[in-house]
């Protein structure tokens, strides 16, 4: 056990600080993005076969704290990043891989992800977009939901019933669909925020050849678990980094604004604490991480909890602020509004503490 | 950066628990008077023979609270070690001579130890009068002054809490580990009961609470062994943290275990009255959040 930087890892860190000193300020895009991945900070852990850098996990974290500490824009193309490239990786032909992996990384192809649909949320294996076989190309009818960066992305990695009659589970097919076919419409919708970041997608007739296909026909939900499990896996150091911003500006506000109540700030030690709990925790999960190549079911509980303390510490921040709390001011009241759906997106609360009682600890299936 | 246990940790951490649960199993005779094995451990090399750094002996804190041992090898091996000089060390490693340290006037297991560090860092023999707690196991007492005999080393308050800390995540994740045992087998309305969400998303929760529980702890420990400048915060927030933890985890396994839970018979109240003595003694959850809090927004000004 070893918690400080290795001479390495400190070498890396300090390289990371000067690259931000001689970039910031940056804006989010596809320029920026491209900047990541001239740097070497786009894919990092990915074979440099496919234009990463084949480097450690420790790595990774590394760049993704000290980004947040600058508050420096990340990479945009998430999706991508985080699910559709390494479920590429696991399922995908060496022709897929080579097609898709680099341009992820340069930003060159933006990937949104087709899962939710409006009738199938949590329960993805009720999903009914249907993709039916002729020829050499699937034909793809439906809807899908909630779907952040349809409306510019190049790519989407799609859940789709291939087999309506198969059992539950087995009549699923994953595809690659291009975002630019005729019959693909993206409509934005507008959440809590008032922004528009997510979308609904309307597939009609859409021509996917087979040779986009995931795994197998019928073995759509084995990748998708795959694509779900990288999802919560790379994101507990992102989520984290984001995290320790939010307290630090509940900090710097209660510097000036909360001084002598007890209450108050016996909550903001909590959060401190909570904080430090994940930040150690993420640690803990990375030995597992970099042994194995695969995040570990902890990461449900980690997204659990960051989401829910996400929620409690941007309403506390408003709350310091008084009567002026309710002003429209900019970050915490876009902050507050935002966090309801961190319990939401990414495995529903409901769902995450489901995959805790079954798979880590072993209780009988409640479905 | 690094925070895994080595193998040789790990092996440390099976020979703990198999030792502990061959002495000390579940269905032990609970309301017999406790042989706390005292030469056993000092054999073992834990009071300081095996010269451990703190990792290591937060590996033994854990595994002791998971065990629910009742001797008082938390007080003298995470409080007052810090205090001996080496004549003192060798006859504690020896196990020839049992100590405990008074904390706010109280002094744990004052009835059963030979020596005793007072408030102010000096020697004296256990004398005084005995009260019982919450713990059955853990009595504490009110010192008899005498005139002491000054120790060359110093109270190590981070030390202590994350001492506490590691016991109180063993408490906690036996108290899961039953919960989550119980939800497997009992059944009511035709179904194991671990189906129901109502009863997993305890444990769930409680799962949540012990990891982070952990981390905290080995993060504490980590830096207490490595004299790092975070130890007073990250000992503050583990000691704060992982008690409550443990008396939350109790607490819900409890309510899991449905009346059987409540009774004297299921040793599940021994866990809980373990996890209340240790989130009572010293200093408190929300005390220590408030010195957590001074430390981040500086000492609070009243107006």
């Amino acid at each position: 056990m070893n918690l400080r930087d290795s001479p390495d890892e400190a070498a890396f860190r300090a390289q990371v600080r000067e690259w931000l000193a001689a970039n910031l300020p940056g804006e989010w895009g596809p320029e920026w993005s491209r900047r990541l991945y001239d740097a070497g900070y786009a894919g990092m852990t990915w074979p440099t076969e496919y234009g990463g850098r084949g480097e450690p996990y420790s790595h990774q974290a590394i760049q993704l704290e000290e980004f947040a500490r600058h508050e420096a824009p990340q990479h945009m193309n998430v999706i991508a990043l985080g699910m559709a490239g390494p479920t590429i990786m696991a399922h995908g032909t060496e022709e897929q891989k080579a097609r898709y992996l680099q341009p992820i990384l340069a930003a060159d192809e933006i990937w949104c992800q087709g899962f939710s649909e409006p009738d199938a949320g949590s329960d993805l294996a009720a999903a009914r977009t249907r993709a039916e076989r002729r020829e050499d190309v699937y034909v793809v009818n439906g809807q899908k939901v909630w779907s952040s960066f349809a409306h510019i992305a190049d790519f989407c990695i799609l859940v789709t019933l291939s087999d309506p009659n198969a059992p539950r589970y087995h009549g699923l097919t994953y595809l690659v669909v291009d975002m630019h076919s005729p019959g693909v419409e993206v409509r934005p919708l507008r959440q809590i925020t008032g922004e528009a970041e997510f979308n609904e997608i309307f597939f009609t007739d859409v021509e996917v050849p087979v040779s986009n296909r995931l795994g197998d026909e019928g073995e759509g939900w084995q990748v998708a678990m795959t694509t779900l499990l990288h999802e919560r896996g790379t994101l507990g150091f992102a989520l984290t980094a984001a995290l320790d911003v939010g307290v630090g500006r509940l900090l710097e506000t209660a510097r000036e604004r909360a001084n002598g109540d007890a209450d108050i700030r016996e909550r903001i030690a909590a959060e401190w604490i909570e904080l430090q709990a994940l930040r150690y925790t993420n640690y803990r999960s990375l030995g597992t991480y970099q042994r194995t190549g695969i995040p570990g079911p902890e990461g449900s509980a980690i997204k659990l909890r960051w989401s829910e303390q996400n929620q409690r510490l941007t309403k506390l921040g408003r709350e310091l602020l008084g009567p002026e709390g309710i002003l429209d001011d900019g970050w915490w009241h876009y902050q507050q509004l935002r966090s309801r759906g961190n319990t939401i997106e990414a495995g529903s609360s409901e769902v995450l503490r489901n995959i805790v009682a079954e798979r880590v600890l072993g209780l009988p299936r409640s479905r | 950066m690094d925070f895994a246990f080595t193998d040789e940790q790990r092996q440390l951490q099976r020979e703990v628990r198999g030792f502990l649960a061959a002495n000390y199993p579940l269905d032990r005779d609970w309301d017999a008077p406790a042989d706390d094995r005292w030469q056993e451990l000092a054999e073992l090399g834990w009071l300081g023979g095996a010269d451990l750094s703190f990792v290591e002996e937060a590996i033994l804190f854990e595994e002791t609270g998971y065990a629910l041992y009742p001797g008082p090898f938390l007080v003298a091996v995470g409080f007052v070690l810090p205090w001996l000089g080496p004549e003192e060390r060798e006859a504690l490693a020896a196990g020839t001579t049992k100590w405990s340290s008074e904390d706010r006037g109280l002094v744990p297991w004052l009835g059963s130890v030979d020596m005793v560090v007072d408030m102010d860092g000096n020697a004296q023999p256990a004398r005084g009068q005995e009260l019982p707690t919450v713990d059955p196991t853990r009595p504490l007492g009110r010192l008899e002054r005498s005139n002491g005999t000054p120790l060359p080393g110093a109270r190590d308050v981070p030390r202590a809490r994350t001492a506490i800390a590691a016991e109180a995540v063993g408490v906690a994740q036996r108290a899961l580990e039953l919960g989550v045992d119980y939800a497997k087998t009992r059944e009511q309305f035709g179904k194991k009961i671990g189906v129901y969400q109502a009863v997993s998303h305890q444990l769930a929760d409680t799962y949540a609470d012990v990891e982070l529980a952990r981390s905290l702890a080995y993060w504490a420990a980590w830096c207490v062994a490595e004299e790092d400048e975070q130890a007073p915060l990250a000992a503050a927030a583990a000691k704060a943290f992982a008690t409550e933890a443990a008396v939350k985890a109790c607490e819900r396994a409890i309510q899991v275990h449905g009346g059987i839970g409540f009774t004297w018979e299921h040793p599940l109240h021994r866990f809980y009255k373990r996890a209340l003595w240790l989130e009572g003694f010293g200093r408190r959850p929300a005390e220590l959040r408030a010195t957590i809090a001074d430390a981040l927004l500086g000492v609070e000004v009243t107006a």
